[in-house]
């Protein structure tokens, strides 16, 4: 009852945040609300048990990148045209596509259920063997850290080169002020 | 950047707390949730946290950029040479099992080393690229 009251509060909060996004006027007011929609998101991966998550929504979705997003605005400066126009084509496109992907959601297994199909690949023997092979309480380090060390390689290159491109746009144009 | 008193003496309060729970996060991510990447992510808060109170010239003071690019490398390189070392060792790349005298152990090896790696680079890039757009552009 509780979770269920908690879920549809944060579920309701989600989207009023959404709409206050889409509807206020000018872009600091936006990237703010946006942070607070972050926030909202990380309150929702908590309630889905997958708080590491929730870890990166917090500190990335509602912190960095609204930092990084007021940086911008700041190093660009201006806002947009006084009131935009509504986009007749696109509404429609976004109200389309918006309305198949909710009808493809009844086609989704049930949230939680054991046998449903993600449960049923490689999830059964992280949880029975990882305890054994890797000996670490957290089977997520485990399945992140070394099952699919790989993969976590890729983000850190992804993160990186990232900074790297960054690092170049921004800090290369005054050639004669580097130490 | 703040000239404001309560600011600066919350936030000197905050960073080392900031910095302690990350490093929490870091070594507990074993056990708890958490592990390189979120760690990474709060050092690199506490980072901004800095930048935004104490302006971006003392923030370079303590953390100067060209250090970051070298931190960030250094993370790469610490995790993809990590699977090197398996691989030299005798195992696939980033099989841990080849690192120490038993699996589990070199498991437990291979992952405080590449959480390590994942850690160095996630926080030097968040606080990069803060850095990079703290300054200041209005003399190009």
């Amino acid at each position: 009852m509780i979770e269920e009251l908690i879920d549809v509060l944060l579920l309701v909060a989600l989207l009023l945040v959404a709409l206050q996004v889409i509807g206020s006027r000018g872009l600091l007011a936006a990237i703010m609300t946006f942070g607070a929609f972050s926030l909202v998101c990380a309150g929702l991966f908590i309630t889905l048990d997958a708080v590491d998550v929730a870890f990166t929504e917090a500190a990335v979705g509602a912190g960095v990148a609204t930092l990084l997003m007021l940086a911008a605005l700041r190093r660009c400066g201006g806002e947009p045209e006084e009131s935009p126009r509504v986009h007749w084509g696109g509404l429609v496109t976004v109200l389309v596509l918006g309305g198949l992907l909710v009808w493809g959601i009844r086609d989704l297994p049930p949230v939680g259920l054991a046998d449903n199909p993600a449960h049923e690949h490689v999830a059964p023997r992280y949880l029975e063997q990882s305890g054994t092979e890797i000996g670490i309480p957290n089977v997520v380090t485990s399945v992140l850290a070394s099952y699919r060390g790989f993969d976590t390689l890729g983000e850190v290159v992804v993160i990186f080169t990232a900074g790297l491109g960054v690092w170049l746009l921004l800090s290369g144009r005054r050639p004669e002020e580097e130490e | 950047m703040s000239d404001d008193l309560i600011l600066r003496v919350v936030s000197k309060f905050l960073i080392p707390v900031i910095v302690l729970f990350g490093l929490y996060v870091q070594f507990h991510g074993e056990y708890g949730p958490g592990g390189g990447f979120q760690a990474g992510v709060i050092l690199g808060s506490a980072v901004i946290l800095y930048l935004l109170v104490f302006g971006a010239d003392a923030a370079h003071a303590v953390v100067p950029t060209r250090w970051l690019r070298w931190q960030a490398a250094a993370g790469v390189l610490l995790y993809a040479g990590t699977g090197v070392a398996t691989v030299l060792l005798g195992g696939n790349f980033l099989d841990y099992d080849v690192l120490a005298n038993s699996p589990v152990a070199g498991q437990h090896l291979g992952i405080i080393l590449i959480e390590l790696g994942v850690m160095l680079t996630v926080s030097s890039t968040i606080a990069l690229l803060a850095m990079l757009f703290a300054e200041s552009p209005e003399e190009p």
